[in-house]
């Protein structure tokens, strides 16, 4: 019997050398004679370990990391085939302490299976999510997910059941399902591992939103960063319509349901949901004034679901295992699990999906091994580019979304980025307004105009900061933040000034600051 | 510029077909970019009235998506990319900027963000990612190119 052994093929294990890591490993196993059978999993998420070569023995497999082309031999010499020792066997993959300490709802496939395996993914509890849903009215399904207490992963944290509600109660025969894949925040890859390691779970998920709201088009609108993604995921539809889950009679129910992959084209502002849509219509993709709600008069101008992918894939789990197992995980208004994505200057960095409440210090310390530098934490950016800068003295924050929220900042789509002790604080709050002044998509003004004024403003500090800041400049800079998130039409305007401000608050040497003129 | 006539020909017709392929689905325009774009590693400027003619479109409305999105280019793109997401400027990507502009000049861009925040820098060259950048591999990948071209 050949024996089976697993090396990814996600996107960000080929970028450290998967591909010719599983080019050796064939070649090796075919000039030794032996026969093996390589299975394209996706990622565990230890992307420390990655390539992370796994291989299936009788107690279960065993994981091989971080494996380079130069290693392949000597692997085979110790016998890793049959689970033999070797400087890099991380012992029994499912007993490593980051793995088996997380609580994988979403993620419960993504690494174990081959992505594209119809079979694999119903033997492992795929698809029993959409059947439950096929035997439920409508209003059933929406209930279901209200229950959860589900709320928008993508970083608004709207509750899921709630606008899936207002779009089945809209009129009118079309409706569409969103997927809002354009996952651009620096410190997440959550949607790419679904979409790269498990795409039947969006495809399911997408499916049961469109049973639920009446909708029979759906679309996956995907950053092009993500071209592995977009591969996988064209091929998973193609052989979900072969097999009857899309199309136009899902599993003899007579229910319709189509899906479309739609690349963006590299701009940050269409992750806002209505910029996206503007997009989606082939347009600039500029921010629509709300209301109307997309709920209401979305997607050429229909009612329309906008979910985050990491939303949508949470909903399978929730059909078949009930609302209240999905609740149970998770603290006060935030329930079920975050998939965390801890990143940038961390020894283990990686994907670690847990019920809401973990602390930043848990994460960085217990989970993340400190530093990759070695060097002292400086501070911590949770939520992407438009998040707060929160230093190292207050790393006991849980992560909650109302905790978040009362402390200016947000836990947006769930990305930690890590920075030491060498970084310069007035660089990177220099470089949320260039981002922001990069990205504005010029409908308004604040935004558009005042993110260059922030530069500018920013740069004059820096200029002068060895001789010490001149507060009046500081102040105009405070007064201009309190202009962009107040009066901004969207998020990119509104809450760049989170990251400033927080560098600011925390670090004011790094401007030339004393303390009390930063707090004044 | 299209060598002779029978270039401009052909480019005219593959441009009409990709226009006519996506004509009907809603929301064409960004579909119809990204094939001219694999096509011709950039969006022709005569192609433009032509877009616009096979989508209904005003020349305006086409050139007006072009510019908004940092994808859509007249000229060749980039042959490197630097990942300048705060993640991977936490492990030193501003100096990964840097030294490649010196090798490859106006031929390198910043990215913001290819989704591999875990294994920081990351980089692309020639549209393979690569992560865990040192500056020793960036010049091997960089050297490695200039030898192959």
């Amino acid at each position: 019997m050949s024996i089976t052994v697993y090396i990814p093929r996600d996107s960000g294990a080929l970028a450290v050398g998967a591909e010719a890591v599983a080019d050796a490993v064939l070649a090796q196993a075919h000039s030794r004679g032996i026969e093996i059978d390589l299975v394209r999993n996706g990622s565990r998420g230890l992307y420390w370990l990655e390539p992370l070569v796994e291989v299936e023995t009788p107690q279960g497999r065993v994981a091989y990391g971080p494996v380079a082309i130069d290693d392949v031999p000597a692997l085979f010499e110790a016998d890793f085939l049959h689970g033999g020792d070797h400087a890099l066997c991380q012992g029994l993959t499912e007993a490593i302490p980051y793995l088996r300490a997380q609580q994988r709802l979403t993620f419960q496939r993504v690494g174990v299976t081959d992505p594209l395996s119809l079979d694999d993914y119903r033997d492992h509890d795929g698809y029993r999510g959409l059947a439950r849903a096929l035997e439920m009215s409508p209003a059933d399904i929406v209930e279901a997910v209200t229950d959860s207490g589900l709320r928008g992963r993508g970083g608004a944290a709207f509750p899921t059941g709630i606008k899936w509600k207002t779009v089945l109660d809209a009129a009118g025969p079309t409706k569409y399902i969103v997927c809002n894949a354009d996952e651009g925040d620096s410190g997440t890859f959550s949607d790419r591992m679904v979409m790269e390691g498990d795409p039947y779970l969006l495809i399911e998920g997408m499916t049961i939103a469109g049973l639920a709201v009446g909708a029979e088009q759906g679309y996956i609108y995907l950053r092009s960063e993500y071209p592995h993604a977009e591969r996988t995921l064209e091929e998973a539809i193609i052989r979900a319509e072969a097999a009857g889950y899309l199309g136009d009679d899902i599993q003899g129910s007579g229910k319709r349901f189509h899906l479309e992959v739609r690349r963006a084209a590299g701009a940050y502002v269409c992750g806002e949901e209505t910029a996206l849509l503007e997009s989606l219509e082939g347009k600039r993709g500029q921010v629509r004034a709300k209301p109307p709600l997309p709920a209401i008069q979305g997607l050429f101008n229909k009612p329309t679901v906008v979910n985050n992918v990491i939303s949508l894939a949470s909903v399978p789990a929730i059909l078949d295992k009930g609302a209240a197992f999905y609740r149970d995980y998770g603290m006060g208004r935030s329930r079920g699990t975050l998939p965390i994505q801890l990143t940038g200057n961390i020894r283990r960095g990686g994907l670690i999906e847990l019920g809401f409440g973990i602390t930043l210090k848990e994460l960085i310390y217990d989970y993340g091994g400190g530093t990759a530098s070695g060097r002292p934490v400086k501070a911590v950016q949770v939520g992407g580019p438009l998040g707060a800068y929160i230093p190292a003295d207050q790393l006991d924050t849980p992560l909650d979304y109302e905790t978040f929220i009362a402390a200016q900042g947000t836990v947006g789509h769930g990305g930690i980025v890590v920075f030491d002790e060498t970084t310069d604080m007035a660089h990177m709050a220099h470089h949320a307004m260039a981002f922001c002044a990069f990205e504005s998509c010029g409908k308004c003004t604040p935004c558009r105009i005042g993110s260059t004024r922030g530069v500018e403003l920013l740069e004059r500090i820096m200029a002068e900061r060895g001789q010490g800041s001149d507060p009046a400049q500081v102040e105009l800079l405070r007064e201009l933040c309190d202009t962009l998130v107040n009066g901004s039409l969207c998020a990119l305007g509104g809450m760049t000034p989170f990251p400033v401000l927080s560098a600011l608050e925390h670090f004011p040497a790094d401007f030339g600051l004393v303390a009390e003129t930063a707090h004044a | 510029m299209p060598s002779n006539s029978n270039a401009l020909e052909s480019d005219s017709s593959l441009i009409k077909t990709i226009t006519e392929k996506h004509r009907h689905q809603p929301g064409a325009l960004l579909p119809v970019l990204h094939e001219i774009q694999a096509s011709f590693g950039f969006i022709p400027k005569d192609a433009v009235k032509q877009i616009a003619e096979g989508l209904n479109l005003s020349r305006a409305e086409v050139h007006g998506v072009i510019s908004f999105y940092h994808d859509f280019r007249y000229t060749a793109g980039p042959q490197a990319r630097v990942c300048m997401g705060e993640a991977c400027q936490s492990m030193g990507s501003a100096a990964l900027l840097d030294r490649a502009k010196a090798l490859l000049g106006d031929g390198v861009e910043p990215v913001y963000c290819i989704g591999n925040c875990a294994c920081a820098p990351n980089i692309e060259v020639d549209h393979v990612y690569h992560g865990r950048v040192s500056p020793e591999v960036l010049d091997a990948l960089l050297k490695k190119r200039e030898a192959a071209a």
